[in-house]
């Protein structure tokens, strides 16, 4: 969070950091790009490498009881510009993945295994002030309460310039110009005006385009947006998918859409993960996945969201709740609320299996890769 | 399935004292503030049927039903039940029989759940407050038989709320509402702390109870999907009023005040159907200083000089053929102003 709420007197001062391709190490001697300059586009790279690889990322809680596993063996990868959503319940691991990928993972919690990769150079392993030059230059952040995510002491204009100034070499004066740009371009009428107030004189609409404004401050390529609209009216909920949708659009902006609402990933999203039990159950383009869910947990999950198109006399329910960390069950999580349940599911652990368009994690489909 | 009307709410009025302290009223001569929370509004319920009400944050829903079971008095109006007054309740009066028939489930199960007292403690409370029973031992059946009714085990009552998750503690509110053998329940947004799949075992946990018990629910949600499944009709609110007031199938295909269309085009569309949405500009204005006229005209797309003067009174639209009880606040709809083609809004766009 320590990011998008840059507005500290001790925010991180803009020494020279980054080179244009992952040039992380801290003593780089190139300068800093100059504004406008960005990295190269969606359409210079093309889809083939991703921009984020997240590979075998595990989670791990150190507790008196033993250690919790909370994320397990989390694979997946965003190209540049691609929008993928990552749903589940609470407690599926959702967040904390994301929270890993920016590097705010709460101790004790921390990356017990695997690796991620950022434009192809490991980001889950730098040191805490080079974590804080990739954090807001290269991976901005929105979380769900947008109260929380800005400093209320500050003007949203001093916030906004101090993130500008912190990752891009500009002077007061351009960054204002700039802060005003962006809240123009986030839907904030007379940003002009507005851009002296503070946080409580915006409702809670408004903050969240400031928090989306904070998030793109400095043209990351990558945004973690954390339950964005789930504090949000359905009305003011249905501008702001609209606003990031269209920004990313323009900016080439790639988002990890982390949300428990499949509706939200429906219209946005361009992948969609399924998580449970901090594990990742399916995977695949989304209208896949909502039209023709593989995973017996995927197929419930839709079953269960009330629809105001259809009439259905009861709805498709999952017995029992998600199991606690304590207690993740061997085999496959989800075997003992499975309907379609044998034998294998009970002891070995079914990994993500081509079915079709997408993949999931079940032993039903195992036959078809 | 629904027969006579078992509640009437009558032109019910609430209005919130929130001003600033005297000694700032008198010295820096601020003035007096009163929220209307909600204005003037009324509806009925026939036994055995569910009226839903939805609207967005501060639309005055969640105060509608603490003003029927009675945690808040009425500042105008008249709540009858089954012909007794309701409004005494909230004064301390009014016949026992009468608490024991209405009862509410809250939206939140963490707070709703006294943390210090055991399952079964909670469950029995109403059965002893109301003296329903006599003797521990038929006490403690009823309560197992509830725990297990609501698809808890009887030895849960031994347990504390925090051994719960939260689908189960909603569960354990639905049987401390049972337990006094109730017949109107009020539910305030029962599901929205849940998860979906528990939000779909206990919606149809409460559809098998209304079936059984003949319950009849006003169930409030600000989640038009979880409306549309519960409902048999349905109440759409905004800035305390009640905008429009229809059976089910009719607002849901043929919505007609502006703003329920807007609600209905709001919902993320799960069927993929590829319709673009054009959201809606605009937000809920400050309730403190609601707008003229008609509260929803700033941003109507169909407002003109008289829904800024005039307040729309709830009627049936014209050229309606549907139920005498189909109801509308708007005069864009009135005159016929409004294409009442269904689900085409397209509303000043975004940016």
């Amino acid at each position: 969070m320590t990011d998008v709420r840059p507005a500290h007197p001790n925010a991180l001062p803009a020494r020279g950091a980054r080179g244009p391709s992952g040039g992380l190490r801290p003593a780089h001697p190139n300068p800093l790009p100059a504004r406008g300059e960005r990295e190269p586009s969606v359409g210079e790279t093309g889809h083939g490498r991703p921009l984020l690889d997240v590979r075998h990322l595990r989670i791990e809680f150190p507790t008196r009881r033993g250690v919790l596993t909370a994320v397990d063996d989390v694979t997946f990868a965003i190209a540049p510009g691609e929008v993928l959503g990552v749903v589940g319940e609470s407690g599926a691991g959702k967040s904390l993945t994301g929270a890993a990928i920016i590097g705010l993972l709460e101790p004790p919690g921390h990356i017990a295994g695997g690796e991620i990769l950022l434009d192809g150079a490991r980001i889950d392993h730098l040191p805490h002030d080079e974590m804080r030059r990739v954090r807001g230059r290269r991976i901005g952040a929105i979380f769900q309460d947008p109260l929380a995510s800005l400093d209320p002491l500050y003007s949203i204009g001093s916030q906004l310039i101090e993130t500008i100034r912190t990752h891009l070499p500009m002077s007061e004066a351009a960054a204002r110009t700039r802060a005003v740009e962006l809240l123009q371009e986030v839907g904030i009428p007379a940003a002009a005006r507005r851009i002296d107030h503070y946080p409580h004189q915006f409702s809670g609409g408004m903050r969240q385009r400031v928090v989306i404004a904070l998030a793109l401050a400095a043209n990351p390529r990558l945004i973690i947006a954390d339950e964005p609209t789930t504090a949000l009216d359905v009305s003011i909920q249905a501008q702001i998918i609209t606003l990031l949708r269209r920004l990313c659009r323009e900016y080439g902006t790639a988002v990890m859409l982390i949300t428990h609402d499949m509706g939200v990933i429906a219209e946005t999203a361009d992948r969609v993960a399924v998580m449970y039990a901090g594990r990742i159950v399916e995977i695949g383009p989304v209208a896949d996945v909502i039209r023709a869910p593989k995973h017996p947990y995927t197929i419930g999950l839709m079953g269960s969201i009330p629809s105001v198109t259809a009439d259905r006399e009861r709805l498709v329910q999952i017995e029992g709740s998600m199991p606690r960390l304590t207690a993740i069950p061997s085999g496959c999580p989800f075997h003992p609320r499975c309907n379609r349940v044998f034998d294998r599911c009970l002891h070995e652990r079914p990994e993500l299996f081509d079915a079709r368009t997408s993949r999931a994690a079940c032993w039903l489909h195992a036959g078809e890769s | 399935m629904s027969g006579p009307t078992l509640l009437q709410v009558s032109r019910v009025t609430k209005v919130f004292d929130v001003s600033p302290p005297w000694s700032a009223r008198v010295l820096a001569r601020q003035p007096r503030l009163l929220l209307h929370a909600v204005d003037d509004v009324s509806f009925a319920i026939r036994r055995g049927e569910t009226l839903g009400l939805v609207g967005e944050s501060g639309c005055g829903k969640s105060t509608v039903a603490r003003l029927i079971v009675g945690l808040y008095r009425l500042s105008s109006g008249t709540i009858t039940y089954d012909g007794l007054d309701v409004g005494a309740l909230a004064k301390g009066r009014g016949p026992r029989s009468l608490r024991r028939k209405l009862q509410m489930i809250f939206q939140d199960p963490y707070a709703s759940l006294n943390p210090r007292w055991r399952v079964a403690d909670i469950v029995a409370e109403p059965i002893r407050a109301q003296r329903l029973l006599r003797g521990n031992r038929s006490i403690r059946a009823r309560v197992d038989a509830l725990l297990t009714q609501v698809g808890l085990a009887a030895a849960d009552g031994q347990k504390y709320p925090h051994q719960f998750s939260g689908g189960q503690r909603q569960r354990i509110s639905i049987a401390r509402a049972l337990a006094s053998e109730p017949e109107f329940l009020v539910c305030d947004e029962p599901t929205s702390a849940l998860d979906v799949s528990v939000q779909a075992q206990v919606l149809n946990l409460m559809r098998d109870l209304q079936r059984q018990l003949g319950l009849t629910y006003l169930f409030i949600s600000h989640n038009l999907a979880v409306v549309h499944h519960v409902a048999d009709r349905v109440g759409v609110m905004y800035l305390g009023r009640i905008v429009e007031l229809a059976g089910k199938a009719t607002l849901f295909t043929r919505p007609r005040h502006p703003y329920t269309r807007m609600l209905l085009d709001a919902i993320p569309d799960l069927a993929m159907t590829g319709k673009s949405r054009v959201p809606v500009a605009g937000e809920v204005p400050n309730p403190l200083s609601p707008p003229s006229g008609c509260t929803f005209h700033p941003r109507c797309p169909y407002a003109n000089d008289r829904c800024r003067t005039e307040v729309p009174a709830l009627k049936r639209a014209p050229g309606d053929e549907g139920a005498a009880d189909d109801i509308v606040a708007c005069h864009a709809v009135e005159e016929s102003r409004l294409d009442v083609t269904p689900r085409v809004v397209r509303m000043a766009e975004e940016t």
